[in-house]
């Protein structure tokens, strides 16, 4: 066993924090380094600023290969940056092109896909959405009706995605939708990318608890795909949404967000007096306190060890892992958030403005754990897999 | 960065593993909760002859010459068969302490007779009216010439009443000090407590006991200062044990629900006891990492102090969690005496309450974090 990083791994991170450390400084007001935030009105042009910013250092790929733009960055590099990235709450990386769709078109695509898609999302000029869900098919995505249908040389869309995350910002979108209704569930599904600019699509904004717009509905009205944005095999799209290769799925960001809004709240409650004493003096605040930062050590580590099972024998054998750290991260979050407001009280409610501590952070977080135990898979499935994968208890639904 | 275990802790898991299913059945863990001694002479000759006791040793004093961490991972496989016995008290808060404070001629002389399963040693620290705080502790020793007399009340000693050495720690004018006392010394008398987890843990009344000068154990009146490090040893070695206990009940549990049927179908297939059992993996799975990495600083000897206070924190809480989702899952049966899963939850209960419990370690913390 050895816990430490190499020294080349070390001047890594310093590295990537200062690039961090610096360029957030240049963040909108009250940034926290929640998803919606690089989806509002100010928040887009700063995230495909920094994207660019990225690109020029050849960061934003890392993962991909060198031929696309990428540096085949080891596991625990990719583990280093995404640490950094999250710890800093930091714009610029488009989850959905860079980790989902790349690693699928790297897998699965064919050379003519793999020379139009990744360059234009290694040079930051392309973002991506994800058409996943719809209203009828969210855990149970495999029963989703939105049907494609041959026509020539394209297919036909008709349908509606739904939660779709920066749909009103996005360029491109990956979607799965039916090609064979004949059949039920995983089978007869076929992915598909598409130019968000066709005829035929319309988003319409879904607007979160707390005000903010992140989640869209996307509809399609007769939206002409050409064939050749068909990834794969025809109604074999099921299986090529888990061709997701070499890319860390330790969920380190999370853990590292946790840790640096933390702190930022345990330095708030070192300064800040309330009732004639210190927050800090408060034993339920500290302990509190106390319990979180253990809590965000063990999904530290938890999510260190993925990328280390990652690294020794794949994706597959950190799978079941890779869930609970799921589970665990955002779970934490929404401990975190709780527990903040526990500690800020009456002040807790106010959103930024002039008598919100932290500018507000803690009220924005509060409001959006609850999204976060459901997004990318609810808690219940995550947990479901664990006992599926891991614990090989039997699989009833 | 290596997670993961070295090819000789590989070997020495799994020699331990195959030693204890075949020497420790739950049939003996359940008889010595009812012996007097606590523990099978038989079984503690055969675990010194392999090596075990000697094992975080340097070989000039009778050991194997391996680490604190290889010690870790046998202490993972005695605590996953829930090994009675004073193998804890005599290595990791007996001959450990020797190692690293004892004088040339205190470990020449003990740690070669602990490695050959000849000695058996305890550590005789908290009181009625203290646990782990210096500023309560009552017993005192003072200095008769070339002698100390210590009196006092220790409790909760473990294996006190089979101890051939007890160390004890008594304050002075100027501070602490640890003696090595002869645990045969007229002036002690020992009487076991009736605990949850039958783990002969004493009551001690040293009753103006005289100790020659040759018995203290490390510095003088430094003695509250060289507890810390056997605390925190003690702490994470705890923390293993737990790991490792945690790890049969999760086992236990998922071979249990993959075959009890009811509804037509192994319990195990519903939503609601996968989900228990998820749980409970996951609480093994980061009991094991936040345990490993701190017994890991500890083993390099980098500063630990927050690391082991997160670790005992985390497994006293995460052990109770998983003991008491195992009894659900495994139902009536598990809550009946003679099954195999109460031995784990008691033994989550003693140690969950042993060298600092969640509460304790969470104050740790919070005085690291600055607060």
């Amino acid at each position: 066993m050895d816990f430490r990083l190499t020294p080349e791994q070390e001047a890594l991170k310093r590295e990537f924090e200062e690039f961090f450390k610096e360029e957030m400084k240049q963040a909108p007001p009250g940034w926290t380094g929640a998803l919606e935030d690089m989806f509002s009105a100010e928040g887009w042009p700063f995230h495909r600023g920094m994207a660019c910013k990225l690109a020029q250092k050849g960061w934003l790929v890392r993962p991909w290969p060198r031929e696309y733009g990428g540096q085949d960055a080891p596991i625990i590099e990719q583990l280093i940056f995404s640490e950094m990235r999250g710890y800093y709450g930091a714009a610029g990386v488009d989850a959905w092109g860079i980790d989902m769709l790349g690693p699928t078109v790297l897998a699965v695509g064919n050379e003519e896909q793999k020379k139009e898609h990744l360059p234009p999302i290694a040079r930051a000029e392309r973002f991506w959405c994800q058409g996943w869900s719809e209203p009828n098919a969210g855990s149970d995505l495999a029963s989703l009706t939105t049907r494609a249908v041959r026509d020539g040389d394209d297919y036909l869309i008709n349908g509606q995605k739904t939660w779709t995350s920066g749909a009103h910002c996005a360029d491109w979108m990956f979607m799965l939708a039916r090609t064979n209704p004949e059949e039920k569930r995983s089978r007869g599904l076929s992915y598909f990318l598409l130019d968000m600019k066709s005829p035929g699509i319309e988003v319409r904004p879904l607007y979160s608890m707390d005000g903010s717009h992140l989640f869209n509905e996307v509809f399609f009205d007769n939206v002409r795909v050409p064939a050749r944005n068909r990834v794969g095999v025809e109604n074999e799209g099921w299986a090529i949404t888990r061709a997701t290769m070499n890319f860390e799925r330790s969920c380190i960001q999370i853990m590292a967000g946790a840790k640096h809004d933390h702190e930022e709240l345990v330095e708030f409650c070192k300064e800040t007096r309330w009732n004639g004493k210190t927050l800090a003096e408060n034993p339920f605040a500290r302990h509190r306190l106390a319990q979180l930062a253990i809590e965000i050590e063990v999904g530290r580590a938890m999510s260190y060890r993925i990328a280390w099972l990652q690294e020794k024998g794949g994706l597959i054998a950190a799978a079941a892992a890779a869930s609970a750290a799921k589970v665990y991260g955002t779970e934490l979050t929404q401990r975190l958030a709780f527990a903040s407001y526990q500690i800020l009280g009456l002040y807790g409610q106010v959103k930024r403005s002039k008598w919100a501590p932290l500018m507000g952070k803690f009220e924005s977080l509060l409001q959006f754990t609850p999204g976060m135990n459901i997004g990318g898979g609810t808690s219940e499935i995550q947990r479901n897999l664990i006992a599926w994968v891991g614990l090989g208890l039997p699989r009833t639904i | 960065m290596n997670f993961g275990l070295s090819e000789g802790q590989r070997m020495l898991k799994q020699t331990a593993r195959d030693f204890l299913t075949a020497e420790c059945p739950s049939s003996l863990v359940k008889e010595m909760a009812t012996d007097d001694k606590g523990y099978s002479p038989e079984l503690w000759r055969k675990m010194a002859e392999l090596g075990w006791m000697g094992l975080a040793f340097p070989q000039e004093y009778g050991g194997t010459g391996g680490s604190f961490l290889d010690l870790a991972v046998l202490l993972e496989e005695m605590g996953h068969a829930c090994l009675p016995g004073p193998f804890f008290s005599t290595v990791v808060l007996g001959g450990m302490t020797i190692l690293e404070l004892g004088d040339e001629k205190q470990k020449r002389e003990l740690l070669p007779l602990i490695a050959k399963g000849e000695l058996i040693i305890t550590l005789a620290l908290t009181e009625p009216g203290s646990s782990y705080s210096a500023s309560e502790m009552m017993a005192e020793a003072i200095a008769d010439g070339d002698n100390y007399i210590i009196s006092g009340t220790k409790l909760f000693v473990p294996d006190a009443h089979i101890a051939d050495y007890i160390i004890c720690v008594a304050k002075t004018a100027q501070g602490a000090i640890l003696f090595m006392v002869d645990g045969r010394n007229p002036g002690i008398s020992c009487s076991l407590l009736k605990t949850i987890a039958s783990d002969k843990q004493c009551e001690v009344v040293f009753d103006k006991v005289k100790v020659p000068e040759e018995s203290v154990l490390g510095d003088l009146d430094q003695g509250w200062i060289q507890l810390q490090s056997i605390l925190r040893r003690a702490a994470i070695a705890k923390c293993a044990e737990m790991v490792g206990g945690a790890q049969q009940v999760l086992e236990m549990t998922v071979d249990y629900v993959k075959q009890r049927v009811q509804f037509g179908q192994p319990i195990g297939a519903f939503q609601a006891v996968q989900h228990h059992c998820a749980n409970m993996a996951t609480d093994v799975e980061t009991s094991k990492f936040i345990t490993y990495q701190a017994a890991w600083r500890l083993s390099e000897g980098l500063p630990c102090n927050q690391e082991v206070a997160m670790a005992k924190a985390w497994v006293s809480d995460a052990y109770k969690r998983v003991t008491l989702l195992g009894h659900q899952c495994i139902g009536g049966v598990g809550f009946m005496e003679d099954h195999d899963l109460p031995l784990y939850s008691k033994q989550a209960m003693g140690a969950e309450t042993a060298f600092g419990d969640a509460d304790f370690h969470r104050e740790v913390v919070a005085q690291e974090l600055g607060l």
